[in-house]
């Protein structure tokens, strides 16, 4: 068996390392670009058409590479330029515009010249150019999951496979599943959907559990708001998914697989149902995979959006056409799950770690990261942060080191005021928690939560309030409604904070959201509910004078919360005549006062800061105020130059 | 306009019809007809979900309570020009919720809901996925980033502009042909090949 299934794989990688052969032996200049969903959104379509068009137009001949996403969001659209015939080593090109991608073709890809001022870094070292490499942002991360995102077009299986890709499968066929397993349970691997549970010991229930019917399903379901690495990962590189599902199968001895992943992922869905195609096409999917006696068969099933159904017991009631409501554990799915039979639900970073660590030896896992928590964790920082995106680091990194270094800190010099961890299940960090090791222990420790990775920076000028009430707001809209408390209470918590940011809420409301959010921890079934309050209870723990703030002050100290905060014109310092507030308020609240100074109309102000931000930075006139009572009063003079509609 | 619309209805009835019959009557097929349906048809009318349990003979009550569930059904045609407002978490901290109010002020209508001439739907998105570019609105699946409350009224005017200019208000042909024009002419800061945005998606 082990020579067939070496002949089989054999003949596929050479013929895979056969076409990046002709791919790289071609001669010319090859361009690489961007194309996940991040990319296309800021505009890598029209980058890619200016390329060929001018390259066309120029009658120059150039190898153009679409590949998946590699993170950088604040970047896109990415391109990476190789000229070997211009002796400069590939250069990286961040916001890569039309305008600039026919510059490029026309200076550099034409004239040799690749443009000083455009270019990001080299991406090797070398002499000429400064390379990325030498970026903290590139040199402290450390890439499993996502090592060849980016690197690989996510079209075309044998880019993935010149890559080394589907080797591990080789391996793990060599082994009996319990050996697979036993390297899984020794990597010390634990899931990354969130919780944290080991996956080794999850696979070995399911082997262990009866029946030959069994299932593994790829949980693709993220619908936590502003985390993305799902999707990236399945946009940028779906086959080491894939190949970690084959894995698993064989390990817990399934025949049928299931991808379950959002609607709202057009193009992940688009990609992993070809992904599918292309494997079996090779045999690395369906009856007989590589030659041996071993099936899968896997498909994708599209999820509607419910961020419950990234619960196991409520996205196998989603997969069966029901609500996606959540049961009684035990039975573990592992147990009884899909129709009643053994399903084996895994995350899809979780599955993608699985490739590496059987190539690399469970040894070489535990090496990265932490004794408790090995291997690595993918996080998309957005917010207050220089370089937004995703971010893959060894477990351990401090919180610090994460921000400061590697996103490039906060903008603006603002100061750092806190930081959300774990989207809507978790929790939120004041700088005094910098220091933590990132890890899935010492965040549960701090009141946070690893969750699926989403991270938010907020700076001095976000309200910590407004951020749990954001959360909330989205938890309750979440919440199935099987629990009481989580149904209902999640509905008073969130009217209690709409409360306190409208300004008014009362002195025991404090008291009224840590009961209440006590107890909706322990009345509620599953992890929504359990967690729902995590936003609410840690800000309430760290940041008690804020809340203090909006309750006896009505001060809103990060002054986001509108109704506790007021714009006013300062008239001291308007320039006459100057129009700038006026035009751009959107409900023409700014009336000119008798000596054609500007002032606002606070019965009309939607506080939206237009004003703000328009005002020249010669006059900074503009003045945002907390509480609102403070600002001046100036009534709009009878006869008004301008009405408003 | 109403025989117009009624015409439509009962169009889009029979194409439901003829291609439920692609469908086992499985229960676990509930869903993916939903979606079906509404990647047809771009919403789920009343018609639509009654049709849907008689195929699946399962009570209509079952039919609306899944589709309710779930965040990506809607249950309103949307507008010939649809606007999604994302109020992920990076767009929220960046305002996001003042361009949506802009949105609706606007138009006058509320989140969810189109106007009464069809032409502008409001909803919200959790993630369009580029948070560098937050906040963002997607207006006729062109992603405008950075946006401010001052750009929204601009570009509702335009769009209504457009229209005025070239007399179309209504039959479809002609507005697919209107859209891809607003398209260019919108200066787009980007644009996507195909809509990536599921409608109603939260």
């Amino acid at each position: 068996m082990t020579e067939t299934l070496h002949q089989v794989y054999d003949a596929i990688r050479e013929k895979a390392e056969q076409r990046r052969k002709v791919f790289r032996e071609t001669p010319g200049p090859k361009i690489h670009i961007g194309m996940a969903t991040c990319g296309i959104a800021s505009g890598a379509v029209e980058t890619k058409k200016a390329f060929e068009e001018s390259l066309a137009e120029l009658g120059l001949a150039a190898q153009i590479h679409t590949v998946g996403c590699i993170g950088h969001c604040y970047a896109e659209p990415v391109v990476i330029i190789e000229h070997p015939d211009s002796g400069f080593p590939p250069i990286f090109y961040h916001q890569v515009t039309p305008g600039k991608a026919r510059m490029l073709t026309k200076l550099f890809l034409e004239e040799g010249d690749p443009r000083f001022e455009h270019v990001y870094g080299a991406v090797e070292l070398n002499e000429m150019i400064p390379s990325v490499m030498e970026f903290p942002r590139f040199n402290q991360e450390k890439r499993i999951i996502m090592q060849k995102c980016g690197r690989i077009d996510p079209e075309d299986i044998y880019d993935y496979i010149a890559e080394g890709g589907y080797s591990a499968l080789v391996r793990a066929f060599q082994r009996s599943p319990e050996e697979v397993i036993a390297e899984i349970r020794d990597s010390g691997l634990r899931g990354r959907g969130g919780a944290g549970f080991p996956t080794g010991r999850k696979w070995e229930m399911a082997r262990q559990s009866a029946g030959s019917d069994k299932t593994v399903v790829c949980n693709a379901d993220e619908g936590d708001p502003g985390a993305y690495m799902d999707r990236t990962l399945l946009e940028s590189n779906p086959h080491q998914v894939l190949e970690g599902m084959i894995i698993c199968a064989y390990a817990v001895g399934a025949k049928k697989g299931m991808v379950y992943v959002r609607a709202e992922y057009p193009l992940a869905v688009k990609l992993v149902t070809q992904a599918i195609r292309q494997a079996k096409e090779v045999k690395l999917l369906g009856k007989g995979i590589l030659g041996t006696d071993i099936d899968l068969e896997i498909e994708v099933f599209q999820g509607s959006g419910a961020f419950v159904c990234g619960e196991e017991t409520a996205l196998i009631q989603s997969i069966e056409g029901k609500r996606g409501m959540p049961k009684h554990r035990p039975p573990y799915p592992v147990e009884s799950g899909l129709r009643g039979l053994p399903t084996v639900i895994n995350n899809v970073k979780t599955l993608a770690t699985i490739p590496p660590i059987l190539e690399q030896g469970a040894e070489w896992f535990r090496s990265i990261g932490t004794e408790k928590s090995p291997g690595t964790a993918v996080f998309s920082v957005v917010g207050s942060v220089l370089n937004p995106g995703l971010v893959e680091i060894p477990m351990g990194v401090t919180l610090r080191t994460l921000i400061f270094e590697i996103c490039g800190g906060i903008p603006n010099k603002k100061k750092f005021k806190a930081v959300q961890i774990g989207g809507p299940s978790g929790g939120c960090l004041p700088e005094e928690f910098l220091d933590t090791p990132i890890d899935f222990d010492s965040l549960t420790q701090a009141g946070a939560m690893m969750g699926s990775g989403g991270m938010v920076v907020m700076d001095a000028d976000t309200c910590v309030v407004d951020v749990s009430r954001y959360f909330l707001d989205f938890t309750q809209k979440e919440s199935c409604g099987k629990c009481t408390f989580c149904r209902i209470g999640t509905w008073h918590l969130l009217d209690i904070l709409k409360r306190i940011t409208k300004g008014e809420g009362v002195e025991d409301d404090l008291l009224q959201l840590e009961r209440l959010s006590e107890d909706i921890k322990n009345g509620s079934l599953c992890g929504l509910g359990k967690t729902a309050p995590n936003p609410v209870l840690t800000s309430l723990r760290y940041f008690r004078e804020e809340y203090d703030a909006h309750v006896k002050e009505k001060r809103c100290p990060g002054m986001t919360c509108r109704t506790l905060t007021a714009y006013y014109i300062d008239l001291d310092r308007c320039a006459r005549g100057c129009d700038i507030c006026g035009g751009c308020c959107p409900v023409t609240a700014v009336f000119s006062t008798k000596n054609r100074k500007k002032a606002i109309d606070q019965s009309l102000c939607v506080k939206c800061g237009e004003c703000l931000v328009a005002c020249p930075p010669d006059y900074k006139a503009v003045v945002k105020i907390s509480p609102p009572g403070l600002a001046p009063v100036i009534e709009r003079p009878e006869n008004p130059p301008e009405s408003h509609e | 306009m109403d025989e117009a619309i009624l015409a439509e209805e009962e169009a889009i009835h029979k194409d439901i019809c003829s291609s439920l019959t692609d469908y086992e009557k499985n229960r676990g097929n509930l869903i993916p007809i939903l979606q079906m349906i509404q990647q047809r048809h771009a919403y789920l009318s009343p018609d639509a979900i009654k049709t849907v349990a008689e195929h699946l003979n399962i009570p209509v009550c079952e039919v609306y309570g899944v589709a309710t569930f779930y965040n990506q059904f809607r249950f309103n045609p949307p507008g010939r020009h649809p606007i999604r407002v994302c109020l992920g978490t990076a767009c929220h901290v960046r305002a996001g919720d003042i361009i949506l109010e802009n949105f609706e002020r606007k138009l006058g209508i509320r989140e969810g809901e189109t106007t009464a001439d069809r032409e502008f739907s409001v909803e919200r998105v959790a993630c369009v996925g580029c948070c560098a570019l937050a906040p963002v609105a997607v207006v006729d699946e062109v992603v405008q980033g950075r946006m401010a409350p001052s750009k929204v009224e601009g570009l509702i005017l335009r769009i209504r502009m457009k229209n005025e200019r070239s007399g179309v208000r209504g039959s479809g042909s002609e507005v697919t042909s209107e859209k891809s024009d607003d398209n260019t002419n919108l200066e787009p800061l980007t644009s996507n090949p195909e809509p990536p945005f599921q409608k109603g998606a939260e």
